[in-house]
Formats: structure tokens, C-alpha cells, sequence
């Protein structure tokens, strides 16, 4: 155990961790958007794969990866208009049509890959940039300030988000459709458009998360993100609807992953322990959620399809 | 109350949705494909294949599945395939449908198949099942079962790997501690020692079994710790290891394949590949079937018998010194001079 906290092993499982977190955090980030207006998506995984298969083939093709990139943010935003179709004009019942666009990701995303591709080949994948002077500062700065540009990004939209959805109109009017639509209605807030666009952003993410995955992995597979979109979508409840919160899950979750790959590594887990090992993320973060999210409640409209006069 | 016209509408694309979707992932992921050779003085068997990954995984289920395809001509097979049946429960109900439809041997190729297998083969006397990677029949006349010494490669490779090795650290990312992968993996360990003892040398071999024979974030992410912790050349087993070899290949590391040729997912990276030839035990098998005999017997592909073989990759300029090792190295394991342990 003492071989675990060396500063070059702790440097490798928090930069490792990091990395992990970065894409359950975007996905979970977009998802806070559009469950505090009201709107649950539990298409993201789905969105999540197309994405990635879009990001990958581009930069199969071209070797471009920040065109790559940029695609797999769009293919996020055209989910995010058939979502937002579906869920806030079609007004469906938002569970079930969560699951038919996870569903039509997941299929088409394979039969994409197997029509497109076929043998799976390696990209390039994003190199770590090194924050001058930061990166240097003592314990930490390897941990850090040496991660890709998208590690970074996903940190750094979580004060975005925050101020968004808690300093600016647009962000009022985002938590008061999805607290009390009807009320926010009688003011003036055209709360379809409001869901229209939250889910978009909320998609938007989901997309790079998408791509931010493919990139950490450099390559496309079946059923890539193994259905972890889910456990993004269950960071929000987590997170009580609040990016900090939820970054903190994030970073929980990759954390357990690192270390539980870290402890097998130096032999700190036995073989004969690997496989209940191999649980300890996913029931970290149950146990974490059933502790954290209890105190705080859901935005009282969320699920709920608005319809004035109904 | 009659439903608003709008709600649905909705619920009749989110319908469609979820049809749509279950279509395309059942066309595309788990390809149901038959194909037949032309019919020849010996009977035709009706040969069938349920695999956990894509037939062109460049691992498990590709070596299966190329061997098979190999055959097709010379032994007068019509072979059916069902790829990317992870889910056991899925499988289960895909084999026993072979069962019913008459396939004189349906191959499950996978140890997590195995309790399908011992419950559905005393249902179908009649038809001959295969089973691997795993040295159990269950006692049962129509089960063969068929393993890979896997740790006989494993060690010619590990061997080479402590050898070309700078920092002496290495990295092992297995997925599951069972079958042809817990047997590839110790005996890569076993080589690599080997070589630290005959050299004088100390070597670390970290070893990590993800938990998965299919996520391969989790195997990238494996090869990741491993480089953090200073490994410089990696190795793997199973199909998730594409997701170890993007990293070996981003990271400037070495990579020993197993059960495939992996030199293309990286050309001057990958030093050599074990690869599996399952088309000699097949043939035992085809003989035995036709011969009235469907199962009771367990088949090892080794170096010894051709079924196994280490394939050099011609893009990585691999030393003279260290493929002189190896190729001696192979040619003892042959002989039976060096037993390999398990």
C-alpha cells in the first residue's frame, strides 16, 4: 500500500482520474441543463455513441481531429433538435423516449461502424498540454495542469454552467420552466422555446462528451461508452442539479475507477478480489447518491411535459 | 378521456423509435450470416458459431471465425455465425435455436457460455456442441470442449518483452481471469521472469484484469495506469485490447498481441503477435462427428501442433539477438524440452 503514494503513482492515478471524470462531466453537465428546465433526456448514452462513431470516422478520414471534434458537436446538436421534437414539442412521455434515441444511438452507431469501418483501426489522440507555470507547481501541478484540451474545457464549463443558470436572465428563465412552467408561462417565458434550447445545449454536450471519450480511448467500438451514459445521467441526481455537485461526482466516479486500476496494478487487490473490484465505482457512486441526494429535491416540473391551459 | 392528437403522435414515433433502434442494432450488431459451400462427396455439416465480439474483433472471435471460413470448401460446411452475442442470456436463447433447427455443431465460442451449454446440451442428444476457451465436457458425450495453450506464447513473448524492455516494467491488461486469458497472461509472466533470471536482470510485471471482456475504455484506461507507472512495453488478451493498443500506439509503447495478428492497429509498434489457427482441432472434430462420436473429448491448440504460431511483425525491427531467443525458445516449447507453467 505504501508503494500507492509515491508522488509518481498518485501523480499518474489523479491525472488518470481526471482524464476518466471528463466526459461523464460534460454529459452530466448538459443534462443539469436541461433537467432544470424540466426535461429528463435518457438518450444521452445513445447521443454519447453517435457522436463518437462521428468523431471517430471524420478523423479517420481526414486526421483532423479538432474537425473531428467539431462534428461529433454537431451530430450532438441534430440529436439535440430530435430530442427536443420529441420531449418538448411531440410533448412525449420523456422516459420512453429517452430510451428509443438511446436505443436508435446505440444500433445505428454499430451498424455505422460495421457498414463504414469494419476492422477497427487506431487515431491519433489529443496530446496533453502542459500549463506553463502551472504545471510546476509542487504535488499538483503533474496532477492537473497536464491533461488535453477537452479535460480542461469540461472543468472550465462548470463555473460557466453555473453562472449561466444562476446569474444570467436566460438561466432564470431555464429554472423557473422547470420549477413551475405554468408560473413562468403567466410572466411571459415561452417556456417551450426555454426547454427547446436547454435540451439543445444539454445534447450539445452530450455530443462532445461523445467525442471526449473517443479521443481518451483513440478508437470506436461497439457499444463504446458501455451504456455509462447512464451513470451521467444519475451524476445529476448526484450532484442535486448543481454543477459543482456534479463535477464532484464526476471526479468521484473517475477517481474510483483510477484507483481500483491502480490497486490491481501494485497488487494492493488480489486477483481472487478483481472482479468485485471491478463494482466498486458503480456502488461508490449509488452509496454516494443515496446519502447526497436525499437532502435536496428535483426541479418540480422535471418529466413533466407543459401544456398552457392543461 | 380520448388522447390529445399530439400526445399521440408522440408516443407513436417514440414507438417507432425504439423499433427502429432494436432493428438497426439486431442487423447490424449481431449479424446473423449463413453461407454455403458447394456440395461435395462428403455430407454437409451444418456448422454454427455464437461469438461474445465482432468476427473481425482482430482477436478471440476472429480467429474462430477465420478458421471456420478456412475450412468451408474442404470439409463441406454450411456455417451460420452469431456475432457480438455478449449477452450470455441472449446467446442461450440463439444456440438453442441452432439446437432446434437441426446444426449438427454449434460452437460456442466463449467461456462465459458454458452453464448454456451444460444445460441445453442433455436437451439436444443429437447435436454436437464445442465450447471454449475451457477444458470441461461436463461428462457429456456431445460436448467438445476446446482451450488454447495460450501460455506457451505468453511466455516466448514475455520473454522477449523483459528483454526489450528499458525501464523493466511491463504491463498486463487482462480482462477476466479465466480461460485462454488467465493462461496467456500467467505464462507471459512466467517468460518474463525467465528472462530476468537467465539475464541477471529484475523485471516487474504489473498485471490488471479489468473485469471485462469487452469494455475497452476500461482496457485503454488500463494501459494508461500502466504506462503512468512507468511500463514500457504492454500486452493484452481479449477483444477490448484495441482500446490498450491505441494507447501503446499514442504513448510510443511496445505491444505483444495475442490471438491474432495485431500489427495493423499499430505497425512499428506491435513486436509480435500469437495467433491462434483453430483449423486443426476443427477438422478432428468434423471427423469425429461424422464418425458418429459428438463430443466427449477436449482439444488443445499449442506451438507443438501448428495451432498456435508467433508472428513477428515485419514493421517493427525487431533485433536479431531477441528473435534468435525466441525462435529458440519456440522450437524447446516444441520439443516438449521447456513445459511451460500453467
Amino acid at each position: 500500500m505504501s508503494h500507492f503514494f509515491t508522488y509518481a503513482i498518485l501523480t499518474a492515478t489523479v491525472a488518470t482520474a481526471l482524464g476518466l471524470a471528463a466526459p461523464f462531466l460534460l454529459a452530466a453537465l448538459g443534462e443539469t441543463v436541461g433537467q432544470r428546465s424540466g426535461v429528463i433526456n435518457l438518450g444521452v448514452d445513445g447521443i454519447m455513441l453517435l457522436s463518437a462513431f462521428a468523431t471517430y470516422y471524420t478523423a479517420l478520414q481526414t486526421g483532423n481531429l479538432f474537425f473531428a471534434i467539431l462534428v461529433g458537436i454537431g451530430t450532438g446538436m441534430v440529436m439535440g433538435v430530435v430530442t427536443a421534437f420529441i420531449s418538448v414539442t411531440l410533448k412525449a412521455e420523456q422516459g420512453i423516449s429517452g430510451i428509443g434515441v438511446y436505443l436508435f444511438g446505440l444500433g445505428f452507431s454499430d451498424l455505422l461502424f460495421i457498414k463504414l469501418v469494419g476492422t477497427p483501426l487506431p487515431i491519433a489522440t489529443l496530446n496533453p498540454i502542459n500549463i506553463p507555470l502551472l504545471d510546476r507547481i509542487p504535488a499538483v501541478g503533474g496532477m492537473f495542469f497536464k491533461q488535453t484540451i477537452l479535460v480542461y474545457l469540461a472543468f472550465l464549463l462548470v463555473p460557466i454552467v453555473t453562472f449561466l443558470l444562476n446569474r444570467t436572465t436566460f438561466g432564470m428563465k431555464i429554472r423557473a420552466a422547470g420549477e413551475n412552467p405554468a408560473a413562468a408561462d403567466s410572466v411571459g417565458v415561452d417556456v417551450a422555446r426555454i426547454r427547446w434550447s436547454a435540451v439543445l445545449i444539454g445534447c450539445t454536450l452530450a455530443g462532445l462528451a461523445g467525442a471526449a471519450l473517443l479521443l481518451f480511448d483513440g478508437i470506436f467500438q461497439e457499444n463504446l461508452t458501455q451504456s455509462e451514459g447512464f451513470i451521467a445521467v444519475a451524476l445529476v441526481y448526484f450532484g442535486a442539479w448543481r454543477p459543482v455537485g456534479v463535477m464532484g461526482g464526476s471526479v468521484l466516479y473517475g477517481a474510483a475507477i483510477a484507483v481500483v486500476l491502480e490497486w490491481k496494478s501494485l497488487g494492493i487487490i488480489p486477483l481472487s478480489a478483481s472482479d468485485l473490484a471491478a463494482t466498486a465505482p458503480a456502488v461508490i457512486t449509488i452509496l454516494a447518491l443515496l446519502t447526497v441526494a436525499r437532502r435536496f429535491r428535483q426541479p418540480a416540473a422535471l418529466g413533466k411535459p407543459y401544456e398552457r391551459g392543461g | 378521456m380520448q388522447m390529445n392528437p399530439v400526445r399521440r403522435g408522440a408516443l407513436v414515433l417514440a414507438a417507432l423509435g425504439i423499433a427502429l433502434g432494436t432493428a438497426a442494432y439486431a442487423s447490424g450488431a449481431s449479424a446473423t450470416t449463413r453461407s454455403s459451400s458447394t456440395p461435395r462427396a462428403m455430407s454437409t455439416l451444418k456448422v454454427a458459431l455464437v461469438a461474445p465480439s465482432a468476427t473481425n474483433d482482430l482477436a478471440f472471435t476472429q480467429s474462430m471465425y477465420s478458421a471456420l471460413e478456412s475450412l468451408k470448401s474442404t470439409e463441406n460446411l454450411q456455417i451460420a455465425v452469431s456475432a457480438n452475442e455478449f449477452v450470455v442470456s441472449n446467446a442461450a436463447d440463439i444456440i438453442e435455436e441452432y439446437a432446434h433447427e437441426g446444426y449438427n455443431l454449434i460452437i460456442a465460442h466463449g467461456s462465459q457460455y458454458g452453464s448454456t451449454i451444460e444445460s441445453l446440451a442433455p436437451k439436444f442428444p443429437k447435436v454436437s456442441f464445442a465450447w471454449g476457451t475451457a477444458g470441461a465436457t461436463f461428462g457429456m458425450k456431445n460436448v467438445f470442449a476446446y482451450e488454447a495453450s495460450s501460455n506457451e506464447g505468453g511466455y516466448v513473448q514475455g520473454y522477449m518483452a523483459a528483454l526489450l524492455s528499458k525501464s523493466k516494467v511491463l504491463g498486463i491488461c487482462g480482462p477476466i481471469a479465466t480461460g485462454d486469458a488467465k493462461l496467456y497472461v500467467d505464462g507471459f509472466v512466467a517468460g518474463a521472469k525467465a528472462a530476468a533470471t537467465a539475464n541477471k536482470f529484475t523485471v516487474t510485471a504489473h498485471t490488471v484484469y479489468t473485469g471485462s471482456f469487452s469494455d475497452d475504455s476500461l482496457m485503454a484506461s488500463c494501459a494508461k495506469t500502466f504506462v503512468g507507472d512507468g511500463a514500457d512495453v504492454l500486452t493484452g488478451s481479449s477483444q477490448s485490447v484495441v482500446g490498450a493498443i491505441g494507447v501503446a500506439k499514442s504513448d510510443k509503447k511496445l505491444w505483444f498481441g495475442t490471438q491474432w495478428n495485431q500489427s495493423s492497429l499499430a505497425p512499428h509498434n506491435v513486436v509480435a503477435s500469437q495467433v491462434y489457427n483453430w483449423a486443426p482441432i476443427l477438422k478432428q472434430m468434423f471427423t469425429e462427428i461424422r464418425g458418429g462420436t459428438l463430443g466427449d473429448a477436449t482439444y488443445v491448440i499449442g506451438l507443438g501442433n501448428g495451432g498456435e504460431k508467433i508472428n513477428f511483425n515485419p514493421g517493427y525491427n525487431l533485433s536479431a539477438s531477441v528473435k534468435t531467443e525466441a525462435q529458440k525458445l519456440i522450437a524447446e516449447i516444441t520439443d516438449g524440452d521447456i513445459t511451460v507453467p500453467q
